[in-house]
């Protein structure tokens, strides 16, 4: 009977403590997402170079390789965060102005559509609470193989090449959103900070892929 | 070739070489996932696609 009652006492408590990661991660990424619109407008008024976004994004997955994993234990890791989403956001400026001078419905229709994907995945991965653990694999491996087309890409220039890594970018980002949200449901990611970073980078990349796809077939690009 | 290619080549490259060893690890240590694991994946990635695929026709 005490042993039982030390069960239930646990899981209530594992249940809670999902609850919270969960509920700081979405509200960290609700502001981070915010945060991150208003320095892409910024970049898109200031009419960046190109330059000036890879240099942002250069800066920014620095610190969040080298920074974050070191600050995300204490209250450093938020400024820091919203640091490295900001710089993202600020990064997007270029693609952004571009898109919104040919065809500005394109960047909503991406954006809505980022958000319904998003919404849709993570609804699937609350409702089932399924463990999407065996994944890990798959989507590094994924992330790796799509990371060496873009390079290849980059000097060959084939556009069929560049909607497939573009295309396969959605689908693995859509895989790392239910990963990540059943992490978080099964106690694998305990920290709200690095949670909300995963996911903020899912959705950065799924919506920039997203707007390069949409552009690509509207005829505009 | 413009720096610009190089500075996003150096770029892509940097990000192959952090996540080697992450890729390496979660592929040793990584569950193995069943065929029902997979059926549970792709159900969400098909409606993913077809999504997509309603985005792109109502921007064409």
């Amino acid at each position: 009977m005490y042993q039982n009652q030390s069960v239930v006492q646990r899981t209530a408590d594992s249940v809670l403590s999902t609850n919270k990661v969960l509920r700081n991660t979405y509200m960290l990424l609700s502001m981070t997402l915010l945060f991150s619109a208003v320095m892409a407008t910024v970049g898109v008024t200031m009419q960046v170079s190109y330059g000036a976004a890879l240099v942002a994004d250069i800066v920014a997955i620095a610190m969040l390789w080298f920074v974050l994993p070191r600050t995300a234990n204490s209250a450093t890791g938020i400024p820091v965060l919203f640091a490295i989403t900001g710089l993202l956001g600020f990064g997007l400026g270029p693609v952004l102005s571009y898109y919104l001078a040919i065809n500005p419905s394109i960047v909503m229709t991406a954006l809505g559509g980022t958000g319904v994907i998003f919404l849709g995945l993570s609804a699937y991965a609350l409702t089932t609470r399924k463990d999407f653990s065996f994944l890990a694999g798959f989507l590094m491996v994924g992330m790796f193989v799509i990371l060496g087309a873009a390079l290849l890409n980059i000097f060959l220039g084939i556009p069929a090449l560049f909607l497939t890594v573009n295309a396969a970018v959605i689908l693995i980002m859509s895989g790392f959103i239910l990963y990540e949200t059943s992490q978080i449901i099964h106690n694998g990611e305990t920290n709200y900070i690095m949670a909300t970073a995963s996911l903020f980078l899912s959705l950065i990349n799924l919506f920039q892929a997203l707007l390069q796809i949409l552009g690509a077939f509207s005829g505009d690009d | 070739m413009d720096w610009l290619k190089i500075g996003s080549a150096l770029f892509l490259v940097a990000m192959m070489v952090l996540i080697f060893p992450q890729m390496r690890k979660a592929v040793k240590t990584a569950p193995k996932g069943t065929a029902k694991d997979w059926q549970a994946f792709l159900l969400p990635v098909i409606g993913v696609v077809l999504f997509v695929i309603l985005l792109i026709a109502m921007v064409r």
